[in-house]
């Protein structure tokens, strides 16, 4: 309320100081940057932003990041911000479709992104239109303690029998293999999806993501086998059940895990917990069924321009100011991730030039967004629910095959 | 008086009563003073894993003033009192005049409106959460402090309204009897006699209202979003989830957004006694 | 015009004394309580436009399992918060005494349930901790195996009506302390000669005099426990797969949360939830006026 009003005088001032360049005044941006390092990163990209444009007082409003994904909806509809960040794919078509979101294919056309972007262009396109600016991607691996591989002799592993001999060894010395947290579930989800995408590759992971594939049939089943194989072997923490996926980082830092399937901003506060270059690697999860291609995760983060917006052209503005090379450079640098702008350059890093590689040589298969990002809100909720509780219980497994599959012929 | 006085008992029960009350004490309050304790510890203490044992430091000072440096909390705080006494003036002015009308006044649709109050006070208040945030909404309200107050003000009307009542019931009719006789208008009435026979009522529901609004979260998550309007509830759970490996301070931000109430309570332990039997003990 | 004022001022002042708060409580509380029931029968996301369904949202309610756990969930808090009524009838009379410093010992044991839930929440949620928590601890230190209350289906719904029976028996206890404070000396004296004591004072002669404190400890205590949702959300957003939920929680999942915008659904989980508080808050009414008549 306090927001609209100031912006409305901002506004109404600058009406009255007209004559000069563009009108100015606050942009209301929300976000869920909540994390240190994002946070930091963010705000110095309004910084640069407001450095640059001086005549642009910009708000920011900061979300916890769990909090956020249900707050989006009320304040979408609600009090719009001009700005809201997101994430790409199937995620974004609700808002799209229900008119939140504005198209801004002007400001990809002024900033060159058709040829710049055009990697992350299929995500934000919807109805033949652009309806967001991504900013960053990043993968996700098996983040794992390389000095207790090397100490062990255990090797990267490459296909599962390696894996799970790996596992075996760690075990052996008293070492969990798998940290996780499932507290807040879509840990869990990246744990099947890229089982699924290695037992059964890329297009039937999509297909069953989309819901055109039965949660009975034989060939996720299959997954689950393989899952129940980690599951029974103890492989996963115990009590993951209970924690955060920022409190399973903790066993990781102080050796008593040596694996995370993680997405790559685990690396930052990892690094605060004590490991570095040296202690701390990355590997491709291993290949399972021989000759299905490898895919990767990468899921793309964005913000968009949204339909209630007060002040559209400095919402532009600062769009397209974050669709820039050197912005993306920089902002990328400060996150630890990878920019979406070819022109932009990759942060000299370990971990991002790995990911790099991996992501565009190593990726055959195809790059998908992640397990609640590629599937409808509900069922990605009923899912991970599942997913959490099928790694607790594996003795389970009919009941909640049956489940989904109910809930998959409800919402699809 | 039961059960039979301490001092009438053997002098060893006595002294087993002596002794039974601060053990008693101490584990009952136990989950409470170890997050005190974890409150004054130092970030390397919960880093390495030291929750229990001998605190390396004592980061009193340093935890409690990062909770106001390093957080919005402080600002959440602010928004507390921006919403819970707007609130505890509103409720008490409306149920005043409820209180006074159905307290006093003999009429046919008394009973009924009484009831609809108290019914209303009474239903799971997750029923109305969809119409009030689109009712919120429409009125521009909101995510914003005054979102919030409006319908504390309003909801808190029902039990403001049986307690107001059932207190002015209890007063002498004759004064207002005679009044009238006297030919004194029913605002004069309401205003010059009733309203300074209500005192104690306005006081203890006063400080029970500032508890209930203090510490209610769910209308925060519903009617906020952001740091805008969001009390220190709402925000503390939020800053939960951003400071893992700060439970420290978490901790400390913990009992920054207990202690209004708990002063609340000490300070005015006798009308907040009196709030709660008198409204519930009719 | 004044003159029709002072004629009928006692028929039209009650209804100006109580405009201003039969509109606000209209608009806030009356109102929207028939609009979520009409809510029940739509299907709407709270984006787009509401599509009547009938009865569908129930049919639906009657085949989800969620529901059903969510709803033997609520009986579950229903019986064990009720303990809280014979803890803080103990608690009273454990501090029913006029020794030094009694009156400190009142307010301590009072002070959780001047706390906000959120806190208490959080103080359970690290007492509960499988790695630091003070239980655990505390069981180790007693040999046993540690738990993760939290992460245990079987054990998370306790955990949670434990941490929720801490401020409840505080409350029931200031009810019961002000309500002993009232038994008629004579009685007990009465019953000290006729040689009652011990428990058999307190069933037959101190219990009858406690009715309306045990009235209203019961009944707050049952409404606390159909309207728990803080704890809940703050110590476990419904997990471990949803096995914590309670209908008050699961109709906010529905329809606010980050997976679910189903307003309708999450309405008609209300509509249920208030079917179950109408046996009680008609049990209240009806005692209201029965006392009424009797003044």
């Amino acid at each position: 309320m306090k927001k609209i009003f100031k912006n409305q005088i901002a506004l109404a001032l600058a009406g009255i100081l007209a004559g000069t360049s563009a009108v100015a005044g606050t942009l209301v941006i929300n976000g869920d940057t909540s994390d240190p390092a994002p946070k930091a990163a963010f705000q110095a990209v309004i910084d640069g932003f407001e450095a640059e444009n001086p005549d642009v007082d910009v708000v920011y409003n900061l979300f916890d990041h769990e909090g956020y994904k249900a707050a989006i909806r009320n304040f979408l509809s609600a009090d719009a911000p001009d700005i809201a960040f997101w994430y790409a794919g199937n995620r974004m078509a609700p808002f799209v479709e229900a008119g939140l979101f504005a198209p801004i294919d002007d400001v990809w056309a002024d900033q060159g992104l058709y040829s710049l972007m055009a990697s992350s262009a299929p995500g934000m396109t919807m109805d033949g239109k652009k309806w967001g600016i991504p900013y960053t991607y990043y993968n996700w691996g098996v983040y794992y303690r390389q000095d207790i591989f090397e100490d062990l002799g255990i090797s990267v592993p490459t296909n599962w029998d390696e894996f799970i001999a790996a596992g075996e060894t760690l075990k052996a010395n008293g070492i969990t293999p798998i940290t996780i947290g499932t507290k807040y579930l879509w840990t869990a989800g990246g744990v099947f999806d890229y089982l699924n995408l290695r037992t059964n590759g890329y297009d039937f992971h999509m297909a069953l993501t989309s819901g055109d594939i039965a949660w009975t049939d034989d060939r996720v089943r299959a997954t689950m086998a393989n899952y129940q194989q980690l599951i029974d072997g103890g492989f996963f923490l115990e009590n993951h059940a209970a924690l955060s996926w920022q409190e399973a980082l903790a066993p990781m830092a102080n050796g008593e895990a040596a694996m995370y399937v993680m997405g790559n901003f685990a690396v930052a506060p990892l690094k605060e917990l004590g490991l570095d270059d040296s202690s701390l690697g990355l590997f491709q999860f291993p290949a399972i069924t021989p000759g299905v291609p490898m895919a990767e995760e990468a899921p793309t983060d964005t913000i968009h321009l949204t339909a209630g917006a007060k002040n559209v052209a400095d919402a532009k503005r600062f769009l397209a100011y974050a669709a820039r090379p050197d912005v993306q450079t920089a902002w990328n640098k400060a996150l630890g991730q990878l920019p979406t702008n070819a022109g932009a350059g990759v942060t000299d890093d370990k971990f991002l030039n790995q990911a790099f590689s991996m992501l565009n040589n190593d990726a055959p298969g195809g790059v998908a967004q992640f397990y609640d990002r590629d599937t409808k809100a509900e069922m990605a909720s009923i899912g991970m629910e599942a997913f959490q509780e099928f790694m607790v219980k594996p003795e389970r497994l009919e009941k909640i095959l049956e489940r989904l599959e109910k809930a998959r012929q409800k919402l699809y | 008086m039961f059960p039979t006085p301490i001092e009438r008992t053997k002098p060893s029960t006595q002294l087993l009563y002596k002794i039974a009350l601060p053990i008693s004490i101490i584990i009952w309050l136990l989950p409470l003073l170890a997050v005190a304790l974890t409150s004054i510890r130092s970030g390397a203490d919960i880093n390495s894993g030291n929750y229990w044992g001998m605190p390396t430091s004592i980061n009193f000072m340093e935890n409690y003033t990062a909770v106001f440096t390093d957080s919005p909390l402080g600002y959440y705080i602010l928004n507390s009192f921006k919403i819970t006494i707007p609130t505890v003036i509103g409720a008490i002015v409306l149920s005043s005049l409820t209180g006074f009308a159905l307290g006093v006044y003999r009429f046919k649709l008394n009973l009924f409106v009484f009831f609809m109050f108290v019914a209303g006070n009474f239903i799971p208040f997750q029923i109305l959460m969809v119409p009030v945030r689109d009712l919120s909404l429409s009125l521009g309200l909101y995510n914003s402090v005054w979102g919030l107050v409006v319908f504390h003000i309003a909801f808190q009307t029902g039990f403001c309204t049986f307690f107001m009542r059932n207190f002015i019931r209890a007063l002498p009719y004759e004064l207002i009897e005679a009044a009238r006789v006297e030919g004194v208008s029913e605002f004069k009435i309401f205003w010059y006699i009733v309203v300074p026979l209500m005192r104690p009522a306005m006081a203890a529901l006063s400080v029970l209202i500032f508890t209930f609004i203090w510490n209610d979260y769910f209308w925060a998550i519903v009617l906020t979003q952001g740091a805008d309007a969001m009390p220190v509830t709402a925000g503390l759970n939020s800053l939960n989830g951003q400071w893992v490996y700060n439970q420290h301070l978490v901790s400390a931000g913990s009992i920054i957004a207990a202690l209004p109430p708990v002063l609340m309570f000490f300070l005015m332990q006798k009308h907040f006694i009196a709030g709660l039997t008198l409204g519930a003990v009719k | 015009m004044y003159s029709y004022w002072k004629n009928n001022q006692l028929k039209i002042a009650p209804w100006i004394f109580l405009a201003p708060g039969i509109f606000m409580f209209s608009l806030y509380v009356i109102f929207p309580i028939f609009q979520s029931i009409n809510l029940s029968f739509y299907q709407w996301d709270g984006l787009g436009a509401k599509t009547y369904i009938g009865a569908e949202n129930y049919i639906e309610l009657l085949d989800d399992e969620y529901f059903i756990v969510s709803l033997k969930n609520n009986v579950i808090w229903l019986v064990l918060y009720l303990l809280a009524v014979p803890a803080g009838l103990f608690a009273a009379l454990f501090l029913n005494q006029t020794v030094r410093g009694i009156r400190i010992y009142k307010s301590i044991f009072f002070f959780p349930f001047v706390i906000s839930q959120v806190v208490v929440g959080l103080v359970f949620s690290w007492f509960y901790d499988p790695s630091n928590g003070l239980l655990n601890i505390i069981l180790e230190f007693f040999g046993f195996d540690t738990i993760a209350i939290l992460a245990e289906e079987d054990y998370v719904t306790y955990g949670i009506i434990a941490a929720g029976l801490w401020p409840q028996t505080a409350y029931c206890m200031i009810l019961y302390l002000t309500g002993l404070n009232s038994v008629d000396p004579e009685q007990i004296e009465a019953g000290r000669i006729d040689n009652a004591r011990g428990w058999r004072m307190l069933w037959y002669v101190i219990l009858p005099q406690l009715k309306p404190a045990t009235f209203i400890a019961v009944v707050v205590t049952i409404i606390g426990a159909l309207r728990s949702f803080d704890l809940i959300d703050i110590m476990t957003g419904g997990g471990p797969w949803g096995s914590s939920r309670v209908l008050a929680y699961y109709m906010y999942e529905k329809a606010f949360s980050e997976y679910g915008f189903r307003m309708g659904y999450g309405a008609a989980i209300a509509v249920v939830l208030l079917l179950i508080m109408m046996v009680y808050i008609a049990t209240i009414l009806y005692r209201l006026y029965q006392d009424e008549k009797g003044s």
